[in-house]
């Protein structure tokens, strides 16, 4: 399995790459998702809001049809250990907005131009996820 | 135009986070497992997604414009900043605990279910909640 994924991996990391390119180059944005929607939670980005809104309505929508049509009944695999969920959504949500970034703009936008924050940030962020994975999975057995 | 732009980038942002397996938090979690039984997928969808964008920046270097006359981004900021590092560490610890990153969390809306639900509005809370945080942060970082 793991030979296939790495080729799925790569070949979604391509798309991914490709519409960070186009939001880019077409509409001059740095396609950071936790960004882009941060700016309507917190109102920062009123200004630029309708783009926001259609951006994110793609994130949603595209997915949801190639679920139907290729993947009906497949889910994400989350946990069941709801203060898990609750806990991990608002370390995400305090996180990145304190970073200024997520995966999307520090790891793809900002590596890709050599920015040091994005660098940073990446080495922080993937080591406290390898971190956290061996503290809540392998020592305290709670995921 | 760029309401158009920006919601065919989120659905092609989309398409490669579903097909890659950023939106299949057990994958994720074992993509994060460095410590544990790793499996380096994480690497090909990141360099995959990098791979595009380096030459969109190369593209965007020398232009003040985007195709459809919005201003390209600022230089990067080369201050890193204690927000930066506590920011991506909570971040991670979230990612590694459930298994999703915010684009993923909107992606998944369709098909993550009850648990990908309470996900994505603990994360909206955490981003409410960021800015008094970074205060409290700032302040206790100059004394």
């Amino acid at each position: 399995m793991i030979e296939q994924d790495w080729i799925w991996g790569f070949a979604g990391g391509l798309m991914i790459g490709v519409a960070a390119a186009l939001f880019l180059l077409v509409n001059g944005r740095i396609m950071g998702a936790s960004g882009l929607i941060g700016g309507l939670v917190d109102r920062s980005g009123k200004a630029n809001a309708a783009e926001r809104i259609a951006f994110l309505a793609g994130l949603v929508i595209v997915p949801a049809i190639l679920m139907l049509a290729f993947f009906p009944g497949l889910g994400t695999n989350i946990t069941g250990n709801w203060a898990a969920i609750v806990a991990a959504g608002l370390l995400v949500g305090i996180g990145t907005r304190l970073a200024n970034g997520c995966t999307s703009g520090h790891g793809v936008c900002g590596i890709s131009r050599f920015s040091l924050r994005g660098i940073v940030a990446t080495v922080f962020y993937l080591l406290a996820g390898g971190v956290s994975v061996v503290l809540f999975k392998h020592l305290l057995g709670v995921i | 135009m760029r309401n158009v732009f920006a919601f065919l980038s989120g659905g092609l942002f989309g398409a490669g986070l579903l097909i890659s397996g950023m939106t299949n938090t057990e994958k994720v979690q074992g993509w994060l497992d460095v410590f544990g039984d790793w499996d380096p997928t994480l690497a090909f969808v990141l360099g995959g997604a990098i791979l595009p964008m380096a030459i969109a920046w190369r593209f965007a270097t020398g232009r003040a414009r985007s195709v459809l006359g919005t201003n390209l981004p600022e230089k990067p900021n080369p201050r890193l900043g204690h927000n930066l590092v506590v920011g991506s560490v909570l971040f991670g610890m979230g990612w590694g605990l459930v298994g999703l990153c915010p684009g993923p969390a909107i992606a998944s809306l369709s098909y993550g279910g009850v648990g990908g639900l309470v996900f994505l509005v603990s994360m909206l809370a955490g981003m409410l909640a960021a800015p008094p945080i970074r205060v409290q942060i700032d302040r206790m970082a100059a004394a």
